[in-house]
C-alpha cells in the first residue's frame, strides 16, 4: 500500500492508433494540493478519467488513496469525490436533494447528511436557496455547490476537472478558498485546468503535451528548469514543436 | 439497499417535478383508452349495396327486399345491369354488388337451385370476409324460408321429397352479446400501458448518460444491480399505476367482464411489466442517444404489439411467425388476461406463462446489468 | 440563398454521420414491412375444434372427417360426453365446440330434424363470426350430402372479391403500414431534431444568423424528407417483390402522393416540437400520442367504416387515414387522381396548416 494519495506508473490509454495518455509517472502526496495543466486535447481528462475508475487504463498501474486502481476499484471508488467538467448536479433537483442524494449513495448517515447540508449552506453562502433547483442558481455557485457534494462523504482524493470555467476571476478565488481549506483538512486534491494563474496555487503541478507530462514540480521548479520567467512562457516553450521538454 | 431508497427518491422527484411528463404518462393512456376503445373493430354496419337485378320477379325481389330490410345493409343503388357497378366500386360508393342473373326464379323452381353474384370490395379485406358472412347468411336464411313456403306443386323435377332441414343451434361463450369493447378494452390498457412504460426507460438512461449525470453515478460505489434496480423500480411502481387506473376504467366504464381472480391478472402484470421494463433498459444500455433510444423502443414496441394477438389473432400466423411469438412477453401477458378476464381462467392454465414471463425478467435483468458497465474499456 | 444551401448541406452531413440513426430510419421501415407481411392476418385458420360424439357411426365419421380434412380446422379432442368442454375452453386449448346428438345416422333423413349444437369461443367477435361461417358452411354441405333423396332449396352465392380476390392479408396491410411507419418515423424525427437543437443552444445561434426562421424550419426537414423518399421507395420494393402487393395505378402518382404525406408527417412533427420544451416530451408525444390513433384510427387495420360516427369524425383528422386510402386507391384499384383529388386536397390543406402554424410557433417561442 502506497503511502501517497496518488500514485501513477507509466499509465497509459490508447483509442486505436491515438495514444491520448502516453506512460505518464507521477504522484500525489496527501494533503497536496496537485495541478494538471496542459493546452486542450493533451490528455488531462482521459488521464483524470482514468483515475477515477471511468476508464480502464490500456498499460500501466496506479494506487488512489493507496488502493490499486484495477484490482480494489470498489475501494477506491469509496473514497475518492469527482467534480466533472460538466459539475454533474441534477438540474432538476433541488440543492437539498443533490446534497441527500449523493450523500446516502455514499453512506453517509442520515444525521450527518442533515449536518453537513447545513454547513455546505453557510459556507457557499445558499442558506436562502437550499429549496431552489440547482437550474436556476447561478453558475458561479453551482461549482461550488458540486465541489461541496464531492467532499461530502469526506474523500480521501477528490479529483476536480477544470471546475472554474466560464466565471469571473473573484468567483474563481472563491472557489480556490475552498479548495485550500480542503488541503488543510487533509484532503488530497488533483485539479485540471488551462488557467495559468490557478496553477500558481498549487503547491505542484505538471504540465502535459501531446498526452506525456512535459514538466512536473513546483511552479518556481518549474520555471526554472524550462527556462521561463512566467508560467505563461513555460506553456508556450514547451507545446512548441521541437522545444527541448525537461521533465 | 440505502443507495437503492436513494436513488429511487431522486427518480420519482424528478418525475413528479416535471409536469408535462406526468400529464403525459398519465393522461396519454387514459385519454387513449376512454376514446379509442371504441374504435378496435370489424362490425361493420349499414353495408352500402348496389343490386342488379336481371331477372326482375317475385323470387328476386324477395332476395333483395331481404337484403334491405335488415340492419346490416342498406341498398343504396338499383341497376338494371351491369353498367355502372364498376365505377360505383371504384368509387367507393356502394362495398357490396348483389347480382341476381337473369332466370333466377325459373332455376329455384325447376332445379331447385339457383346461384346469383357477390362482388365484394376487398379494398380493406377484414370487412370483405365479414360482409360475405353476412350476406350468406341472409341468402341462406331467404333459401330456407322459400324451401318451407314454396308449394311442393311448383317444383319440377330435381327437388325430391321435403326434408327436414338441420337445425344447428349456435352458441358463443364468453361474449354472447358481441361486445367488441370486451375484447379490446384490455387489449388497449396492455398496449398503453407497454408503450409508456418501455418509453420512458429506454430514453432513462440515455438522458443521464448525455447530460453527464451518469458518469458522476459511476464514480460512486454504487453497484451495477444497485443502478438497474434503482432505475426499474419507479417505473415498475408508475406502469403499475398505470395499468390499475385501465382496470378500473375498464370495469367502471366498459363494465368488462372480470370472471377470473383479480390477482392473478395482477401477478401477472407485475411479471410482465418487469420483463418490459426491463427491455426498456436494456435498450437504454445499447443506444448512444435519445434519439436512437427512442427509434429502436418504436421498432421494438410496433413489432411486439402487432405480433401479439393485441389486433389479430396470432393463431392466424404463419406456423413460423408463431413460433417467434412464443418469445413475445406481450402475447403471453395479452393471453393471460384474456383467460383469466373473460374466461375465467385459474391458476392450472396461466402458470405456465406466468413463469416464462418470469424467467424472461430474469434473464432480461441480468443481461441488462451485465451490459452496463461503470468503466469504458 | 447561399447562407440556406449551406445549413442545408451541413443538416445533410450531420444526419449522414450519425450512421446508426441513419440505418435506423432507413431499415426499420422495412424491416417491419416485411414481418408484418408475413405474420400479420386477418384471416382465421387452424382452428382447434372439439366433437362431442355420444354414437359414432358412419354419418359421424363422414362429418368428422370432412373437418379434419378442410385445413381451416384441426379436431383438437373427441369425447362422448360433454364435460372436458367447460374447462377446454377456459383453457383456450379449444376454440369451437360441435356436439352430435345420439344416432345421427338413424336420425338423418326423418321428419324431424337433426339438431346439432356447434358452441364457439366468443371472446372475439369477429373471428367467432368467421368461424361459425366456415363450420356452418361445411355442416351445411355435410348434411346436404347425407341426406338420402331430396334436397332443399339452395341459393348458392358465388363471391368475387374485388381488388384483392385472394384476401392476401399483406397487400391490406402493407399500404397500410407505409402510412403509419411513414408518420411516426417522420413526425418523430423532426420533432426530436429541433428540440434537441432548442436544448443544445444551437438554435439561438441560428436565429442569430442571417436566415430566416421559416428557412431554418425548412433546411431542418430537407433532408429528412430525402430520408423519407428513400424508405418509401424500399418499402415499395419490398412489397412489390416479395408479396406481389400489385400496384394498378400510377407509379409517379404514387411517389408523388408519399411526397406530399412524407411533409405532412414532419409537418406534425414541426408542430410537436413548438408545444414542446424538451426531447423526451417531444418523444413520448410524438410516440406515445400518435401510435395507438394513428393504428386504430387511420383505417390501418380496423376498418373506418365500423368505427361509431364520432370517431369516423375523429379519424378524418389523422392525416394517415387519408394517405391510406389514397394509397390503397392506387395500389389495389388503380385510382387516378381524378378519384382521388379530394384526399390529395385534404392532405395538402392539413400539411399547409401544420407548416404555417408550426413555423409561426416556432418563430414565437425562440425569437
Amino acid at each position: 500500500m502506497s503511502d501517497y494519495a496518488i500514485d501513477a506508473h507509466e499509465l497509459t490509454r490508447r483509442f486505436g492508433s491515438f495514444t491520448a495518455v502516453d506512460a505518464i509517472t507521477f504522484n500525489v502526496e496527501q494533503g497536496e494540493v496537485f495541478g494538471f495543466l496542459g493546452a486542450n486535447g493533451a490528455g488531462k481528462t482521459t488521464a483524470i478519467r482514468m483515475l477515477i475508475g471511468a476508464l480502464e487504463p490500456t498499460s500501466g498501474s496506479a494506487t488512489v488513496a493507496g488502493y490499486d486502481l484495477k484490482t480494489q476499484a470498489d475501494q477506491v471508488r469509496r473514497r475518492i469525490g469527482y467534480m466533472s467538467q460538466k459539475f454533474s448536479l441534477y438540474e432538476d433537483l433541488t440543492v437539498r436533494e443533490n446534497i441527500t442524494l449523493y450523500g446516502g449513495i455514499y453512506g453517509v448517515s442520515d444525521k450527518d447528511i442533515a449536518t453537513r447540508t447545513g454547513d455546505i449552506l453557510t459556507r457557499i453562502g445558499l442558506e436562502h436557496a437550499g429549496d431552489d433547483l440547482v437550474r436556476d442558481i447561478p453558475l458561479g455557485w453551482k461549482q461550488q455547490l458540486a465541489f461541496c457534494v464531492a467532499l461530502l462523504h469526506r474523500p480521501a482524493v477528490v479529483f476536480l476537472d477544470e471546475p472554474t470555467g466560464g466565471v469571473d476571476p473573484i468567483t474563481r478565488r472563491r472557489f480556490w478558498e475552498l479548495i485550500y481549506e480542503a488541503g488543510a483538512a487533509g484532503t488530497s486534491v488533483l485539479v485540471t485546468t488551462h488557467y495559468l494563474d490557478e496553477a500558481e496555487y498549487c503547491r505542484r503541478i505538471s504540465i502535459m503535451v501531446n498526452g506525456a507530462i512535459a514538466a512536473m514540480g513546483t511552479p518556481s521548479e518549474v520555471r526554472k528548469a524550462v527556462g521561463a520567467e512566467t508560467l505563461d512562457e513555460v506553456f508556450l516553450k514547451l507545446t512548441r514543436p521541437g522545444s527541448g521538454a525537461a521533465a | 439497499m440505502r443507495t437503492v431508497f436513494f436513488l429511487v427518491r431522486k427518480e420519482f422527484l424528478q418525475i413528479f417535478r416535471d409536469r408535462t411528463t406526468v400529464f403525459q404518462i398519465f393522461m396519454i393512456p387514459i385519454v387513449q383508452l376512454l376514446v379509442l376503445a371504441n374504435a378496435a373493430t370489424f362490425e361493420v354496419k349499414r353495408v352500402a349495396m348496389l343490386v342488379v337485378d336481371e331477372d326482375r320477379t317475385t323470387i328476386s325481389t324477395g332476395l333483395m327486399q331481404r337484403f334491405g330490410a335488415g340492419k346490416q345493409f342498406r341498398i343504396v343503388r338499383y341497376l338494371p345491369s351491369d353498367a355502372g357497378v364498376d365505377q360505383a366500386l371504384l368509387d367507393r360508393e356502394v362495398t357490396a354488388v348483389l347480382h341476381i342473373p337473369r332466370h333466377f326464379e325459373e332455376d329455384l323452381v325447376r332445379r331447385g337451385r339457383a346461384a346469383v353474384q357477390l362482388v365484394l370490395n376487398a379494398e380493406e379485406g377484414a370487412t370483405a370476409g365479414i360482409v360475405q358472412s353476412y350476406a350468406s347468411s341472409i341468402i341462406a336464411a331467404y333459401a330456407s324460408e322459400l324451401d318451407r313456403t314454396l308449394p311442393s306443386t311448383l317444383r319440377g323435377q330435381g327437388a325430391g321429397p321435403r326434408v327436414a332441414p338441420l337445425d344447428l343451434r349456435t352458441q358463443r361463450w364468453f361474449n354472447p352479446t358481441r361486445n367488441y369493447k370486451y375484447w379490446m378494452v384490455p387489449a388497449l390498457m396492455v398496449s398503453l400501458t407497454t408503450i409508456i412504460g418501455l418509453l420512458l426507460t429506454a430514453q432513462n438512461i440515455t438522458r443521464e448518460n448525455e447530460l453527464g449525470t451518469l458518469e458522476q453515478l459511476n464514480v460512486t460505489p454504487m453497484t451495477k444491480v444497485q443502478f438497474i434496480a434503482a432505475k426499474l423500480i419507479p417505473f415498475w411502481i408508475l406502469s403499475m399505476v398505470i395499468f390499475s387506473i385501465g382496470l378500473a376504467i375498464g370495469k367502471l366504464v366498459f363494465d368488462i367482464p372480470m370472471r377470473g381472480s383479480l390477482l392473478l391478472v395482477y401477478l401477472a402484470a407485475a411479471v410482465y411489466l418487469i420483463v418490459v421494463l426491463g427491455m426498456g433498459l436494456g435498450i437504454s444500455t445499447i443506444t448512444r442517444t435519445q434519439q436512437q433510444s427512442m427509434f429502436v423502443a418504436f421498432f421494438v414496441t410496433l413489432i411486439f404489439l402487432l405480433m401479439s394477438g393485441l389486433f389479430t389473432p396470432v393463431d392466424s400466423m404463419p406456423d413460423w411467425a408463431q413460433r417467434v411469438a412464443e418469445a413475445n412477453p406481450v402475447k403471453h401477458f395479452v393471453s393471460i388476461m384474456r383467460a383469466v378476464l373473460m374466461r375465467g381462467a385459474g391458476l392450472e392454465t396461466v402458470a405456465k406463462p406466468i413463469i416464462g414471463l418470469g424467467i424472461a425478467g430474469i434473464v432480461v435483468l441480468a443481461l441488462a446489468v451485465m451490459r452496463y458497465r461503470k468503466s469504458v474499456a | 440563398m447561399r447562407a440556406f444551401l449551406g445549413f442545408v448541406r451541413k443538416e445533410t452531413l450531420h444526419l449522414l454521420r450519425d450512421r446508426q440513426t441513419l440505418a435506423i430510419l432507413i431499415l426499420f421501415p422495412v424491416v417491419q414491412v416485411l414481418i408484418f407481411g408475413f405474420a400479420v392476418r386477418t384471416d382465421v385458420r387452424d382452428i382447434a375444434i372439439a366433437i362431442v360424439d355420444p354414437t359414432p357411426d358412419v354419418a359421424t365419421i363422414e362429418l368428422r372427417d370432412r373437418i379434419a380434412a378442410s385445413d381451416r380446422f384441426h379436431i383438437a379432442a373427441v369425447s362422448p360426453s360433454a364435460d372436458e368442454l367447460d374447462l377446454q375452453f377456459r383453457e383456450g386449448s379449444v376454440r369451437q365446440a360441435l356436439v352430435l346428438p345420439r344416432d345421427v345416422e338413424r336420425k338423418i333423413g326423418r321428419a324431424d330434424s337433426l339438431q346439432l349444437q356447434l358452441i364457439t369461443d366468443g371472446s372475439d367477435p369477429n373471428t367467432a363470426g368467421i368461424m361459425m361461417g366456415y363450420a356452418t358452411a361445411i355442416l351445411q354441405r355435410w348434411y346436404r350430402d347425407a341426406v338420402p333423396a331430396g334436397r332443399s332449396l339452395q341459393i348458392e352465392p358465388q363471391v368475387r372479391m374485388r381488388y384483392n380476390p385472394t384476401l392476401e392479408s399483406a397487400h391490406l396491410f402493407v399500404p397500410g403500414l407505409v402510412a403509419f411507419v411513414l408518420t411516426i418515423i417522420s413526425a418523430l424525427m423532426t420533432a426530436i431534431s429541433i428540440t434537441r437543437e432548442k436544448e443544445t443552444g444551437t438554435m439561438e445561434m441560428l436565429l442569430v444568423s442571417p436566415i430566416r426562421p421559416t428557412a431554418i424550419v425548412a433546411g431542418k426537414v430537407i433532408p429528412y424528407i430525402v430520408l423519407g423518399f428513400v424508405s418509401v421507395l424500399l418499402v415499395l420494393v419490398a412489397a412489390r417483390t416479395v408479396f406481389g402487393v400489385p400496384l394498378r395505378g400510377s407509379l409517379v402518382l404514387l411517389l408523388a402522393e408519399s411526397l406530399l404525406y412524407i411533409v405532412t408527417a414532419l409537418a406534425l412533427g414541426i408542430m410537436i416540437s413548438t408545444k414542446v420544451p424538451n426531447q423526451r416530451t417531444a418523444m413520448i408525444a410524438a410516440l406515445a400520442g400518435l401510435m395507438m390513433p394513428t393504428l386504430l384510427l387511420s383505417g390501418f387495420i380496423f376498418p373506418i367504416d365500423s368505427l361509431p360516427v364520432v370517431l369516423q369524425w375523429l379519424s378524418n383528422l389523422v392525416p394517415a387515414r387519408w394517405f391510406l386510402t389514397i394509397v390503397r386507391g392506387i395500389m389495389l384499384k388503380g385510382a387516378g387522381l381524378v378519384t382521388l383529388w379530394q384526399e390529395t386536397l385534404i392532405l395538402v390543406g392539413m400539411t399547409l396548416f401544420l407548416l404555417i402554424k408550426g413555423s409561426r410557433g416556432l418563430a414565437i417561442r425562440l425569437g
